[in-house]
């Protein structure tokens, strides 16, 4: 049969070998450099840093957890127990104690809001919402900066959990956050086709897309090529293997809780091993203005209890905690008052964040509040400082600036300043 | 003068005023001569801006790629490619006007239309989670339900306004005394003292943001907790009330109902409420609007209906004419007036505040007529342009904060809904099955995007996004095998019976997904992978048409 195309100029078969070579070389990257790579493997996996953010979306009540005040009106009605750090917490955190040599608090935070939304962005990103700019969030701006540490990572640098985390701002849609439920699940990844004419696709697909942005000159160049790329990427991956949590055996998975923060913990780990730099972990829930210490000490506590023991620990004993970063924060804290509903609503002035592993000292508690808890009265710190903190324990220069879209420039952490008793 | 233009003015002196406006307005065109009142208003506006800033505008979309956009824009999906042929066969110089007065009068397409814009105001009112949770108190199928209607109708912006804010009734369909417009205040007003209803009915229908002043004033606008509170107290009658299943304890459906309210000092003839000030002081308010009307402080419903009394209250009030203007805008341009859009005052100046106020002037004068709207908008200049970036509008950037000019028409992502929407048709035309069955295959497809925060106010977000989920769902996924299906019956199928040669269907392909003819390198890559196909050129189809779903020219309103 005689086909019914002709060649125009500049397209010959050779041509279109090349498309093909091309999209399938981040593929077989791996493979040509592969000597090179497996040399310096042992070095890199040995230096490269980690973080497992573990977010408590709605506002945790830290006056009941981190930073009791026994015996104040505003004290509620637990009690403070001793730790492994030099340190007192809530009573109903018991197994988070034996672990607090390894994590310390930082009990002067003073924030400015406490708006969900403004506060979910002002913590994930340093920076208080602007309608004309986004802000890269800690995931994006921490995978952005430790990729250079994993050459052979295939799957995404920056995980999501349970929760949509924040986005990756001017720093594009590359480094946006992979969302996963703690199952390890993901949907739609099998490749019905085989890999030859999925490459055939991908050429094809190459071409519309450089045409199109060509003729709109509006799309940050290349933005969704590189999506694509590292979904082709991802879908080919062995790499993979890291978010198949249903492999651990059944004890790890009792130690970590079989809830879904409990098993997304558990995924964190996995991943770190595998290699990602950035994990977020989202535990919800946390907005309760209506009956808060019966529902914390019912189920949030003895849940974030477990989880959060249970990985501080598994790192440690894994050797992967002093290049593991774990921070954990919501958006603000809340009131100390107590309210008719036996809540407590959203308050941002006095608060506390809890930050170890990596190069972040464990076992102090950093500031202090009054004693009904309503005011910082030590050195307050902001979500900048928090973030310039550790951006410094896994190793990022502070020195380091992003161009925004529009050519401003940014200082990372937005030039927050370091919590010099925490990192060196 | 041309042809068309004389026709006008020979029907403009044999008939009387009013009618010939109409006349002239069902068949407006491009023609200059005989733009509406309205379109005038939006393209001076425009290009005066255009003036100001020495910019000049990217060409005119051309009629294949402005069709497309109008297709989704007003009725949710893709044109096929038999309407887009009737579109092109249409050689008028109206013939835009005339697809506009299909898509929104055509009986063909009232289903369609109702249904997108229910979709999206569902989306508005309740949130892509609303109503899919089985403790959830908002029946989803009942917002629909109402909202479908209404948009079927063509109701009033102003009444579907009132009837959302005053609503009383049942939830689920089918339920005695169901009144569907009830779901978008069912879940906002047992807790926290119904906050979320006051926040959410300033923030979506008068463009105030007021979350954060429940707490302490304001720090931007002129917004002070005093006046939360007050506006808050429009809700103190209402409650969602559980009705269970006969001899259980599983909610059946919710009702919303109006109770006589005693204040929280128990006097029902002076209903106040307290709230906390940030330094420990109580004060009290009562029902007031935020123009500073005030209104009946009795708590008796028999007295006063204080829902009944806020929804007359807002419409007197421009600041619904000036919010529903700002949002059908950017949902037609890709930008409001503001950013954000809902959060509206004088502390956020609007980009083209003449403008803004003469649309909303204009919106009250059709007596908020939604398809006389969009009807301006879809015809004027702004949104007849080439979304293109050039040399001569350089600046006009939003996307790095730049302040829209409306130079060029921007691109954007479709929405989920619009994106499935467009592939259910174009893997070949209708769904299967009752509107019930494919409403819920398209509910469970798109709560796969949907993220929840945690936090008692229901923020939610999307991974639809142009990320990795998304991509692997446009990969692999079923809609997508569904669309490049080629088993008999199927799009593809079709197609490679039509047309006179392998050539054509190429094109008819390219016609179908991104409304134009393939390039000469397109043609040649798929010339490469029929050979490496052996030549079976269904294959081949297949691969095409994949390319096409998955790219961004596809995913992008442009």
């Amino acid at each position: 049969m005689i086909s019914p195309w002709k060649t125009p100029s500049g397209m010959s078969r050779r041509h279109f070998m090349n498309h093909l070579a091309g999209s399938s070389a981040a593929a077989s990257a791996a493979l040509t450099m592969g000597g090179a790579i497996a040399a310096n493997a042992e070095e890199m996996r040995r230096n490269r840093k980690s973080a497992i953010m573990l977010w408590m979306g709605g506002g945790p009540p830290t006056i009941d957890m981190w930073d009791l005040k026994p015996g104040a009106p505003t004290g509620g009605p637990f009690q403070p127990i001793s730790t492994t750090g030099d340190m007192q917490i809530c009573e109903h955190l018991p197994m988070v104690a034996k672990q607090m040599h390894n994590l310390s608090i930082v009990r002067s935070m003073s924030t400015r809001e406490a708006d969900h939304n403004r506060g979910r962005y002002y913590m994930h990103t340093g920076f208080v919402p602007n309608p004309n700019i986004e802000h890269p969030s800690y995931g994006a701006v921490v995978a952005h900066e430790l990729m250079s540490q994993r050459p052979e990572l295939e799957i995404p640098p920056f995980v999501t959990i349970g929760g949509a985390s924040a986005g990756p701002g001017f720093l594009g849609m590359a480094w946006s956050p992979f969302a996963v439920t703690s199952s390890g699940r993901i949907r739609n990844l099998d490749m019905k086709l085989d890999g030859m004419r999925l490459r055939q696709r991908m050429a094809a697909l190459q071409e519309i897309e450089s045409g199109f942005a060509n003729r709109t000159r509006d799309l940050p160049a290349g933005e969704h090529g590189k999506v694509l790329k590292k979904t082709f990427d991802l879908m080919t991956s062995s790499q993979m293997e890291a978010f198949r949590v249903e492999k651990e055996d059944e004890k790890t998975k009792e130690r970590y809780g079989t809830n879904g923060f409990g098993q997304g913990c558990l995924l964190a780990r996995r991943l770190v091993e595998g290699g990602v730099p950035f994990i977020e972990v989202d535990l919800g829930g946390w907005d309760l203005h209506n009956n808060v210490h019966q529902t914390l000490a019912d189920t949030k506590l003895p849940q974030l209890d477990k989880a959060m023991s249970a990985l501080v620990e598994d790192l440690e004993q894994r050797g992967l905690l002093q290049d593991t970063a774990i921070i954990w924060m919501g958006e603000f804290g809340r009131t100390p008052r107590i309210n008719q509903n036996a809540g407590r609503d959203h308050w941002a002035r006095s608060w506390s964040c809890v930050v170890g592993g990596a190069g972040i000292q464990g076992g102090l508690a950093v500031g202090e509040t009054s004693s009904d808890g309503t005011a910082v009265e030590s050195e307050p710190f902001s979500s900048e400082d928090l973030m310039a903190t550790v951006c410094k324990g896994l190793g990022i220069s502070l020195d380091t600036t992003f161009m925004s879209k529009n050519r401003r420039p940014m200082k990372i952490a937005n030039g927050g300043k370091v919590i010099s008793e925490l990192v060196a | 003068m041309a042809p068309k233009s004389i026709f006008l003015s020979r029907l403009t002196r044999s008939l009387g005023g009013l009618v010939i406006l109409m006349v002239a307005f069902a068949s407006v065109a491009r023609a200059q001569s005989v733009v509406p009142p309205q379109i005038a208003m939006i393209n001076d506006a425009i290009e005066q801006g255009w003036a100001d800033y020495e910019i000049t505008p990217a060409k005119e979309a051309d009629d294949a790629v402005w069709c497309r956009r109008v297709f989704l824009d007003i009725i949710g999906r893709i044109p096929s490619l038999e309407e887009q042929q009737e579109f092109a066969a249409d050689r008028g110089g109206d013939r835009r006007a005339k697809l506009v007065d299909r898509l929104l009068h055509d009986d063909r397409y009232t289903e369609e239309y109702a249904n997108h814009w229910a979709t999206v105001w569902s989306n508005l009112l309740i949130g892509r989670g609303g109503g899919m949770d089985r403790r959830d108190l908002t029946d989803r199928n009942g917002m629909m339900k109402y909202l479908r209607d209404s948009f079927a109708e063509n109701k009033s912006y102003d009444r579907m306004v009132y009837e959302l804010v005053t609503a009383e009734g049942a939830t689920k369909p089918g339920a005695p005394g169901f009144n569907g417009a009830v779901n978008f205040l069912v879940g906002k007003v047992n807790e926290e003292k119904a906050v979320l209803a006051a926040s959410s009915v300033s923030r979506i229908f008068l463009g105030q943001q007021v979350q954060c002043t429940q707490c302490h004033n304001h720090p931007f606008n002129d917004w002070k907790q005093q006046k939360f509170w007050e506006f808050n107290s429009f809700f103190r009658q209402t409650r969602a009330l559980r009705r269970f299943v006969d001899g259980t304890r599983d909610v059946e459906y919710a009702e919303l109902v109006s109770e006589d309210y005693a204040g929280e000092a128990g006097d029902p003839n002076d209903a106040l409420v307290f709230y906390e000030m940030r330094n420990g002081l109580t004060r009290v308010a009562y029902p007031v609007f935020t123009d500073g009307t005030e209104i009946s402080k009795s708590g008796f419903v028999d007295d006063v209906n204080r829902r009944q009394e806020l929804g007359r209250l807002m419409m007197d009030s421009q600041s619904l004419d000036r919010m529903a203007i700002n949002r059908y805008w950017s949902m037609f341009l890709g930008y409001g007036f503001t950013k954000p859009i809902d959060d509206m005052g004088p502390h956020n100046n609007p980009t083209h505040p003449e403008l803004l106020d003469d649309l909303s002037n204009a919106f009250r004068g059709s007596s908020y007529n939604l398809k006389d709207l969009i009807t301006w908008i879809t015809l004027s200049r702004p949104y007849s342009l080439a979304p293109v970036l050039g040399s001569n509008n350089q600046i006009d950037d939003p996307s790095i904060g730049e302040t829209p000019k409306f130079s060029r028409f921007y691109l954007r992502q479709m929405s989920a809904e619009q994106l499935y929407q467009s592939l259910v048709s174009a893997s070949g035309g209708s769904a299967t099955g009752t509107y019930e069955q494919q409403e819920k295959k398209r509910r469970e497809w798109l709560r796969q995007f949907v993220v929840t925060f945690g936090t008692d106010e229901g923020d939610e977000a999307t991974t639809f996004d142009g990320s990795i989920p998304q991509a692997l769902m446009l990969f692999n996924g079923e809609l997508t095998q569904n669309a490049t299906s080629t088993k008999p019956g199927s799009f593809l199928d079709r197609l490679s019976q039509s047309g006179k040669s392998t050539r054509d269907r190429l094109n008819l392909l390219y016609k179908a997904g991104l409304s134009r003819q393939p390039t000469k390198r397109e043609v040649a890559l798929a010339g490469e992978l029929y050979r490496a196909r052996g030549g079976k050129e269904i294959e081949m189809l297949q691969d095409v048409w994949w390319a096409i779903l998955n790219s961004n020219e596809f995913i992008m309103q442009h």
